[in-house]
């Protein structure tokens, strides 16, 4: 039976670690993932987990420690934030194409410089390559919900991939709200009471790992990299529906509020969806067209479920909290653009860069968005590349 | 001799067919590389005068003398990358280094 718990963002994830029991976590505390290694390291202290946890001196070491346990087939789990996962880098890369199902919690903050501790997106927005799997969620809720699923979609053999589960830093990561949280029974039966590794360093049949792969071989590697996060897409939702069946709880690729006659819609990823659904509320109650769209799978891409949700809006404003410095708008805009691009054509689709450092985002900001669609719509005439919350 | 091996790593497999990321099942699989044909000197056995004092298999880096029952039977040229070790060590004029035609 699941019970109401209140908890931050940071101590939910905490509980599934400790809930899950993985092998090993190795971590390097930074502003403002700390939390979720000092929790656990409390659970280990207590006996109430019986992980090996890897104090380690640098996130280039956690991911590092990460990669080593993982290799050897155990089930391992790190946390980081902004320039922590900057310094995991290398090693993001490393875990992927070793392709080991390492669990990430990625409380997303800015990535200096200017140094800042506060939330935006451009840490995991920069990490979007690396070949992870990347979880997006809007409240300690969702965070605790995809940091259990993470577990079951990596360890898939179709996938066998690393997995992000990002999060709003201090938003989501430090405010205290109700959750649902599972019974520990729960979660180790709906993630298997041990990871199933299909290679291992050790054990009766070691094999070596991360030989050097020269022109002969590498692109195909590649290749199956691809073809396992292709395969993602599909797990992902199977691992959803049987996570529906335990929690009641639904989970998609994406999220699609109030969108099944809106003429006007943003996408939107994390805890300012939940800001955006007021808004929302208030222009339908208005009487105005609205919907709205929250991406949870960043990668691998939604593009044509995407393209189908919004094939019936006239308006697209795609919000990033994070700016790619494409000069071309943000990183989610230019994917949703490209996805709609022969599939969903003849839409005004704009990028809004918004939030950035931690900077409120206000209700009054996302309905001048919806109002900016409003009069594209009436007038044909718009900015492509905009920015919102900004001192002009 | 190549053992039995769980999987033969070739350059003509697929993606679909690899192992996932490059993993190596089989210890010892570098003995498929074949790693010979970086040679640029060669070096050259002449039975008449070997002693078979197996030196040159100690020195060896590639391991690419073979022997057989503590007598020396050949050199690999698969494997050889003629570095010339064993030909500048043998002390009874049995291997010769030549250029590679
Ligand atoms: S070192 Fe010279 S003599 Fe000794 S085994 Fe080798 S080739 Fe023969
Ligand atoms: S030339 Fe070098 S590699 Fe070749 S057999 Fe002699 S020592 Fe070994």
């Amino acid at each position: 039976m699941a019970k109401r718990v209140s908890l931050s963002g940071n101590e939910a994830v905490a509980q599934a670690m400790r809930q899950i029991n993985p092998d090993v976590v190795a971590a390097f505390p930074i502003t403002p993932s700390t939390e979720i290694p000092q929790y656990f390291s409390q659970f280990v202290a207590n006996g109430q987990v019986t992980t090996e946890f890897v104090p380690v001196e640098s996130e280039h070491s956690a991911m590092s420690a990460c990669i080593g346990a993982a290799a050897a087939g155990g089930r391992v789990m790190t946390a980081t934030s902004a320039n922590g996962l900057a310094l995991m880098w290398e090693m993001l890369y490393i875990a992927a194409s070793s392709r080991l199902p390492i669990t990430l919690a990625a409380v997303n903050r800015a990535l200096s410089g200017p140094i800042n501790i506060h939330n935006d997106h451009s840490d995991t927005m920069g990490a979007r390559d690396s070949g992870w799997i990347q979880l997006y969620g809007e409240n300690a809720q969702e965070a605790y919900d995809n940091f259990i699923m993470a577990v079951k979609i990596g360890e898939h053999p179709d996938v066998q991939l690393p997995v992000m589960d990002c999060f709003d830093g201090f938003i989501t990561s430090h405010a205290v709200e109700n959750l649902e949280m599972l019974e520990d029974e729960e979660v180790k039966a709906f993630v298997g009471e041990n990871r199933v590794a299909p290679y291992a360093l050790i054990g009766q049949e070691p094999v070596s790992m991360g030989p050097l792969d020269l022109p002969p071989y590498y692109f195909e590697h590649k290749r199956q990299q691809a073809e396992a996060m292709k395969n993602a897409k599909r797990v992902i939702l199977e691992v959803a529906a049987e996570f529906e069946k335990l929690t009641g709880r639904k989970y998609g690729l994406f999220e699609e509020y109030r969108m099944e006659d809106a003429e006007a819609a943003i996408v939107i990823l994390n805890s300012s969806a939940g800001t955006a659904k007021a808004v929302v509320d208030s222009l339908r109650a208005e009487g105005k067209k609205v919907g709205l769209i929250k991406i949870r799978v960043f990668r691998p891409f939604p593009a044509e479920e995407l393209a189908e949700a919004l094939s019936k809006v006239k308006a697209v404003a795609v919000m990033d909290k994070a700016d790619s410095f494409s000069a071309a708008g943000g990183p989610v805009f230019t994917e949703v653009r490209s996805a709609m691009y022969g599939r969903a054509d003849g839409k005004i689709v704009v990028s809004y860069i918004y939030g950035l450092g931690g900077r409120d985002v206000t209700t009054n900001q996302i309905e001048k968005v919806y109002n900016d669609l409003f009069s594209a719509i009436e007038t044909g005439k718009y900015e492509v590349y905009n920015y919102v919350g900004v001192r002009e | 001799m190549i053992k039995e091996r769980k999987v033969n790593i070739t350059p003509d497999m697929t993606w679909r067919e690899l192992t996932p990321g490059g993993v190596i099942q089989d210890a010892g699989n570098a003995e498929d590389f074949k790693t010979g044909d970086w040679r640029s000197m060669r070096p050259v056995w002449n039975t008449e005068k070997c002693k078979h004092c197996l030196l040159c298999w100690v020195v060896c880096p590639d391991n690419s003398i073979k022997v057989e029952d503590g007598k020396m039977t050949g050199i690999d040229y698969d494997h050889c990358k003629g570095c010339g070790v064993c030909t500048a060590q043998c002390k009874f004029g049995a291997l010769d280094y030549v250029p590679e035609e």
